[in-house]
């Protein structure tokens, strides 16, 4: 699974680039994401519009990137697709993340790293 | 991940057969290749008339209930899946066999949603079973002859907006 990683001074922006989040995919997502936000404290913000379709693998792993990141830094989630927000929105979850409708783009600070 | 000798290189067997949008696949219990058969039925071949919302609504009850067989019924070794979809303006109705092992109790997992606990450990799964009953209609399980069968139906009216 390809996550690309936009690096800001106070936050971190994961774009997923992969069309699923599925049971296949599930670990390496976890695993990436991993080491993709350990190096510090900086919020985290994980873009979904490139994401169709998630099962609940993918939203179990979603949900244990969040509890890796400890209470104090809740993952937040931007530009559910459709029948990503349903899953979300069936199984609760939605109530449990921080969710944009659109992705925030911060002005400034960027610079761009390929994970 | 185990890996299923011939898998890599293999698509999914597919033949049109009977109506014709009926489609059936026999893939080995992998999730790789759950993942190859959700993208042949959903990526290419259904056509229809049903509305995005609810092809949707078939793929997530689709992948639960394969992940579901992957992951319980072949459990201990690995096997088939045969699965046939049936297309048609109303919705699609969809059969999924096996020749795993059978639900505990040889019936259907409530699939209740665990109350969200206010703060501590939140559930990474138990969503499996809830998104099926949520989302399709005529859920049916049996056992016979030492195989699994499930089927259920989408309603495509249900998603019309």
């Amino acid at each position: 699974m390809l996550l690309e990683c936009s690096d800001y001074r106070d936050l971190i922006v994961v774009h997923v680039r992969d069309t699923r989040i599925d049971a296949a995919g599930a670990i390496d997502f976890k695993d990436q994401m991993r080491a993709l936000t350990q190096a510090d404290n900086r919020r985290v913000i994980l873009d979904l519009s490139g994401v169709g379709f998630i099962d609940s693998s993918g939203l179990g792993a979603v949900v244990a990137v969040r509890k890796a990141l400890g209470p104090d830094r809740p993952l937040e989630l931007a530009a559910l697709t459709p029948a990503v927000e349903k899953v979300f929105r069936l199984t609760r979850m939605e109530s449990v993340f921080p969710i944009h409708a659109s992705l925030p783009l911060p002005a400034t600070h960027a610079a761009h790293h390929g994970a | 991940m185990p890996a299923f000798p011939f898998l890599p290189h293999m698509p999914p067997t597919m033949a049109h057969d009977g109506p014709v949008d009926s489609t059936r696949l026999v893939i080995p219990s992998t999730p790789l290749a759950v993942r190859q058969a959700l993208r042949a039925l959903f990526d290419g071949l259904m056509t229809g008339a049903i509305t995005q919302t609810a092809r949707d609504a078939a793929q997530i009850v689709l992948a639960e209930a394969l992940n579901n067989v992957v992951e319980h019924a072949y459990a201990q070794s690995p096997g088939e899946i045969e699965v046939t979809v049936t297309f048609s303006a109303t919705g699609l109705v969809c059969s999924i066999t096996d020749a795993g092992l059978p639900m505990p109790g040889a019936c259907l997992p409530p699939g209740d949603l665990a109350p969200l606990p206010k703060t501590g450990d939140l559930p990474e799964g138990g969503f499996g079973w809830h998104l099926i009953r949520a989302l399709s209609q005529d859920l049916h399980y049996r056992r016979e002859e030492g195989r699994n069968l499930l089927s259920f139906r989408i309603d495509a009216k249900q998603f019309m907006q």
